[in-house]
Formats: structure tokens, C-alpha cells, sequence
């Protein structure tokens, strides 16, 4: 009795010397190891769109970003941000009511640090995240000034990026508003069969390509 | 332009035996050969009261194949992609051939594709998973670090939610697997992200976590803390092996019933932080511009949806007679709770039997014995989930959302079919 008392008080010391103040503040299972500053100061890109933070130390002129923008960017976005060969439009104008409104980085998008975001994590397309921090900064300042938000004399940095205002930053609706459909499953006569009317079919329209054998290339552009 | 599917060797390979003979003898022309699978393997005895060559033969042993494919008669399944959709193959999407799944589970190799820049190459030996900011021990992560926390098995659908969106305007693709093959069923396997999340702890303020890809495209989306803690899962494995490269490998996210592209790939980094980062794949990307000018963001369930998978314009109908409809239908919001077929264009409807497993946010198998007069029929399934949502009318659908918003196209598919069998894609006014 005694020699297992004794033995569970020295269990209780024990465990009161390993066991933490809180057991809530050390892992359960204590795997994987501490990321250095330097580690994560590598990976950690992301710039969030409406304040900027996470923009890095370092800025670009529109007129540096012309010349990176001739070289990296034209080819693919034109020379105006038209797009080419159904590359994406960077610019333009316009409205986003009617059919097929133009989503440019005027009409759409809220927040101009995400361009900073965007250009450095996927740009140049056949060569993601090779700019520098001011090319960077440089090719979203031409690229601004390419949709009109800027003076040819702007230069972006994590101070002037946040500042700017876009103009579609009131247009977005981050409120999931589904469901917004509220049909029934009725079973029987849910409507007059002689309302029934084919409005549109795909036969016969030249845009399905091979469904058999191998993979359909030829299709048209 | 396209690059050949992996599987593209079973379609080059040439026949074998005494195929080859039959096709040389009787002459190279495509002619030739189709006789030669009809009159000419009759002739050779190929079918009762013949036996076929199968059968008086040995074939090859094992070691022949040291990893199993399809046989070279189901050439046809593989996943296929629609040129004109997007503008290099390195930022598009493959569909997988849902007119010949079956059951439920997508197999890994034809489960559809979806690249930002390209399929990377990832060594598991360097791959890493950074979690850090609002939590109070950022940690690195190998993957042998990550496969020893507590695993799971879950079966769930992922769908890209512009699966159908080149048809809001009208039916322009005269394909099961064009207008619903952006979606894939499998087993996915790996850790709760809630169980990592917990040993890291999560700093009071947290709200939101930035998971990011280690492809070129860097991926990046933000997703409310609340979903990862609920069901997420970091996932090694698919369908009883590792990740396939095209799905991820050697990590991605799964976060059930939500939209395809937040189910990150390639996964490298989850950052928690109090509030949205707005990256240009939630914002210029992957939102829903509505009639008035205004664009939903963050819509990321899959609502209710289902599709008639036999017959459909692949597999058109062969005669008056007896048919067993098949479909599959899924929700992103819990289990499928009944499925509804329509032959009159959604006059009529009867109800479906459900197919064993129903699980929640997978697919779910229905049919319905249909005995055909071979007159005009006009087919449709419409799916209801747990929470009582019906899916919706394409007309419903457009009224709301207008046509410019390309995802979340969840609305009843309707096939026509002819007298002579043939099936068309097709809309109803």
C-alpha cells in the first residue's frame, strides 16, 4: 500500500515536471520543425489586395515598366494591353452591363496591390516569379498607366499601391447570395407539354470537337 | 498544340496477332480493317459456335505489365479538351469522359485537369509545407513529417466551377463529356487540416487561411479558417495510391463541395491571417459578373446538379426497347437526397433510384428503367440535396444570373433524342 503510494507521488512529481504551465501551448504531436524568418521571408509573396500588406521594400517607375512591358509583357497582352491571340486584355474602358462587357484591370478589378500580387507570383507567363521586386513594381505602374489610374509619372511602391483607388472596388458582392433559384420538384403536369419548345440546340453547330479516337487538334480557333 | 494524354501509348499501339494478319491481308485501308472486325473475325471463327483466339492460346504472364492499363478496346476513354476554349494547353482545362465512368469514383488517370502554368514536377524528397502567420509556432513540414499525423479516407467530387459555362447563352456542345466532364469522384487520403492547425495554435484573430500552390501560377486563395477547420483535408492519396502529378501530387488541398480551383494543388504554403487577401484568382477570376453590373465573389459551393449519363450524344439509344436511364448527380452542400428523370422535357417526372454509397458531397448514382416506343423524347434529371435545394431550370438560372457569369452553372441538362436513337444536346424555352 504504502510502496504504491509512494510510487504514484512519484509519478505526480514526475509528471508536474515534464507537464507544461498550459498543456494547450505545446503541440500534441510535435512533428516537422520551426521555420527560419528567412525561410518564410522566401515563400511568403502574398500581397493582399485592399491594403497592401505584404507589399515589399522597393518601387518602379511607369517609364522603367515601358521598356520591361515591351520586352516581357507585349507580346502576349499587345502593346496597348489589347491582347493578343485571346491573351488576356489588360485595358480599356467600358461598361460591365450588356453582353460580353470587358473585365479589364479598369472596369473590374477592386484593388491595385493584387496587381502587384499577380504580376510577381505568374508573370512572365513562360517564366513565373523571375522579376525583380522593382520590375515588379515597375510593369504594374505601366500597366496602371497603360488602363489610365495613373500619370505617366507615377511610381508604385507599398505606399502609393494601397493609396490608389479603383474604380470597380465598390463592385463585387463578397456575400455568397445562394441559394437563389427556389424551384419545387413538382411531379406531374408541372407545365403544358405544349409549352415545351426546343430554343437552341448543338446540333450541328461546328464547335464540338472528336469524341472518339485520339485527341482533336484541329479544331478552330 | 494539345499535349498527348499520358495514356496515348494504348492508342498508338498497334494490334496485335492475328488481327494484324487479318488487317494485312485483306488490305490497309480503314475499309478493310472494319470488315475485317465484322465479316472477316466471323469468318475466323471468333464468336460461337467458333472459338476465339483467346481461348487457344496462351497469353502473356505476369511482369508483362508491371503497372496495369486499360484495355487497348477502350481507347476512347480519355480525357479530351476543347481547343478553342482557352489559349494554350498550359493554362486549360481537360474533361473526363463521364460517358463511360462507372459507378462513382473517377478513375485517377481520366479525372480531368485543371492548370494555371502547366503540370509541375514535384520531388517529394524537397516538397515542403509552410504554415505560419497568425499562429504560435509556424512549422515546416515534410512530406514524411505530414503522413504520420492521424490519416482519413473520404470519397468527395471536385468540379471547376465553369463546368457547363459555355452553355448559359445556348447548347453549344453536342457532348456528355464537354458540357459536364470539368468534374471528378475519387478517394482522397491524407490528414485533417484541422489536426495540424490545432498543434500549430491558432492565434485568436485568425479568420482566414491563404492556401498557395507550388506551381508557376503559385496558386493562391483564400479560404475562411471556419471550412478548414470543418472538413479540409491535406491529401497524399487518390483512388489507393499516391496523388496523381495532374491532381497534385505530392500534396494538395481537398475542401468538400467547394469549387475546384480553392482545392489548391501542389500545396506548399497555408498562411493564417485576418482577413481575405483578394488574390486576382478570387477577384479578376473565378467571380460571377450578374445583369446589373455588380460580380458575386466568394461563391463557393457546389450547388445541387446531376446529368444523364446513358443515354447521351456519345452513347446514343439503339432501338425501341428497354433502357436503364443512368446518371450521376452531387451536391457540395451535404447528401443527394432524390433524383427526379424526365422523358417529356420535365413535364412528368418519376422518381430515381439512388445507388448505394450516398455520401455526402460525392457523387451519387441514380437510374431508372425506361422502356422506349422509339418515339421523340426530351430526358432530364434534376437533383435535390439534404438541405432541401432543388437544382434549377437553366431558364430559373439565366432569369437570376443573366448570362455573363460563366461558373456555377448547376442548372438541368436536357438531351433529346430522336427517333432513330441519336441524342442531341439541347435547351428548352
Amino acid at each position: 500500500m504504502s510502496s504504491l503510494r509512494n510510487t504514484l507521488i512519484g509519478l505526480a512529481v514526475t509528471l508536474a515536471v515534464v507537464a507544461p504551465a498550459s498543456a494547450a501551448d505545446l503541440p500534441h504531436y510535435g512533428f516537422g520543425t520551426t521555420p527560419t524568418q528567412a525561410e518564410i521571408d522566401g515563400w511568403a509573396i502574398a500581397v493582399r489586395g485592399p491594403d497592401g500588406k505584404g507589399l515589399p521594400a522597393g518601387s518602379g517607375s511607369v517609364k522603367d515598366g515601358d521598356e520591361i512591358y515591351a520586352t516581357m509583357c507585349a507580346a502576349c497582352h499587345g502593346t496597348f494591353g489589347e491582347g493578343q491571340n485571346r491573351y488576356p486584355r489588360l485595358a480599356g474602358e467600358g461598361k460591365l452591363v450588356g453582353d460580353r462587357p470587358e473585365q479589364t484591370i479598369q472596369t473590374f478589378w477592386p484593388y491595385a496591390p493584387t496587381l502587384f500580387d499577380y504580376i510577381n507570383r505568374a508573370m512572365p507567363f513562360p517564366a513565373p516569379h523571375s522579376l525583380t521586386t522593382d520590375q515588379v513594381y515597375a510593369v504594374t505602374a505601366y500597366v496602371l498607366n497603360l488602363n489610365s489610374l495613373v500619370d505617366d509619372d507615377f511610381v508604385a511602391d507599398k505606399d502609393s499601391l494601397p493609396k490608389l483607388k479603383m474604380p470597380n472596388v465598390d463592385g463585387f458582392n463578397w456575400n455568397d447570395p445562394r441559394p437563389d433559384t427556389h424551384d419545387i420538384a413538382c411531379m406531374t403536369n408541372c407545365r403544358k407539354l405544349a409549352d415545351i419548345t426546343v430554343s437552341s440546340t448543338a446540333e450541328g453547330k461546328p464547335l464540338t470537337p472528336r469524341t472518339t479516337g485520339t485527341l482533336d487538334t484541329a479544331m478552330p480557333q | 498544340m494539345a499535349e498527348l494524354p499520358p495514356n496515348n501509348a494504348r492508342i498508338s499501339q498497334p494490334p496485335s496477332g492475328r488481327r494484324t494478319l487479318l488487317r494485312a491481308g485483306l488490305g490497309a485501308t480503314t475499309a478493310a480493317f472494319v470488315a475485317s472486325r465484322t465479316a472477316g473475325a466471323l469468318a475466323a471463327g471468333e464468336i460461337p459456335p467458333g472459338e476465339p483466339d483467346s481461348a487457344k492460346s496462351l497469353g502473356p504472364g505476369i511482369g508483362d505489365r508491371v503497372y496495369g492499363m486499360p484495355s487497348r478496346f477502350e481507347k476512347d476513354m480519355i480525357r479530351r479538351n476543347v481547343p478553342w476554349l482557352t489559349v494554350n494547353a498550359e493554362t486549360s482545362i481537360s474533361f473526363t469522359p463521364l460517358q463511360y465512368q462507372q459507378g462513382i469514383i473517377t478513375p485517377s488517370g481520366v479525372f480531368f485537369e485543371r492548370y494555371h502554368a502547366g503540370r509541375p514536377t514535384v520531388d517529394p524528397a524537397t516538397h515542403r509545407l509552410m504554415i505560419h502567420g497568425l499562429v504560435d509556432r509556424p512549422l515546416l513540414l515534410t512530406m514524411e513529417d505530414i503522413k504520420r499525423y492521424p490519416s482519413e479516407s473520404r470519397i468527395h467530387f471536385i468540379e471547376c466551377p465553369a463546368n457547363g459555362g459555355m452553355e448559359w447563352r445556348a447548347a453549344q456542345l453536342n457532348s456528355l463529356q464537354y458540357t459536364h466532364g470539368m468534374i471528378g469522384c475519387s478517394e482522397w487520403t491524407g490528414v485533417k487540416l484541422s489536426t495540424i492547425l490545432q498543434d500549430v495554435g491558432i492565434k485568436p484573430s485568425a479568420k482566414w487561411v491563404l492556401a498557395e500552390g507550388a506551381d508557376g501560377s503559385h496558386m493562391a486563395r483564400s479560404i475562411p479558417l471556419d471550412k478548414m477547420l470543418d472538413d479540409v483535408l491535406l491529401v497524399y492519396g487518390q483512388n489507393g495510391e499516391a496523388l496523381r502529378p495532374e491532381q497534385g501530387y505530392p500534396l494538395r488541398l481537398v475542401v468538400p463541395g467547394w469549387q475546384g480551383n480553392v482545392n489548391v494543388k501542389w500545396i506548399r504554403r497555408l498562411e493564417l491571417g485576418d482577413a481575405p487577401w483578394f488574390t486576382r484568382e478570387e477577384t479578376a477570376k473565378y467571380t460571377e459578373l450578374m445583369p446589373d453590373g455588380k460580380a458575386r465573389g466568394f461563391t463557393w459551393p457546389i450547388y445541387a446538379k446531376s446529368v444523364i449519363t446513358f443515354p447521351c450524344p456519345e452513347i446514343p439509344a439503339n432501338g425501341p426497347g428497354i433502357y436503364e436511364i443512368r446518371g450521376l448527380a452531387w451536391s457540395g452542400l451535404g447528401k443527394i437526397k432524390q433524383v427526379d428523370v424526365s422523358l417529356d422535357g420535365g413535364v412528368n417526372w418519376a422518381h430515381a433510384r439512388l445507388h448505394d454509397p450516398v455520401l455526402s458531397k460525392s457523387l451519387t448514382k441514380f437510374t431508372l428503367e425506361w422502356r422506349w416506343d422509339g418515339k421523340p423524347a426530351l430526358l432530364q434529371s434534376r437533383a435535390i440535396d439534404e438541405t432541401g435545394f432543388v437544382q434549377p431550370t437553366l431558364a430559373e438560372l439565366r432569369g437570376v444570373r443573366g448570362t455573363n457569369g460563366v461558373y456555377n452553372n448547376n442548372s438541368i441538362q436536357t438531351w433529346q433524342v430522336k427517333p432513330d436513337g441519336s441524342v442531341f444536346n439541347v435547351q428548352l424555352a
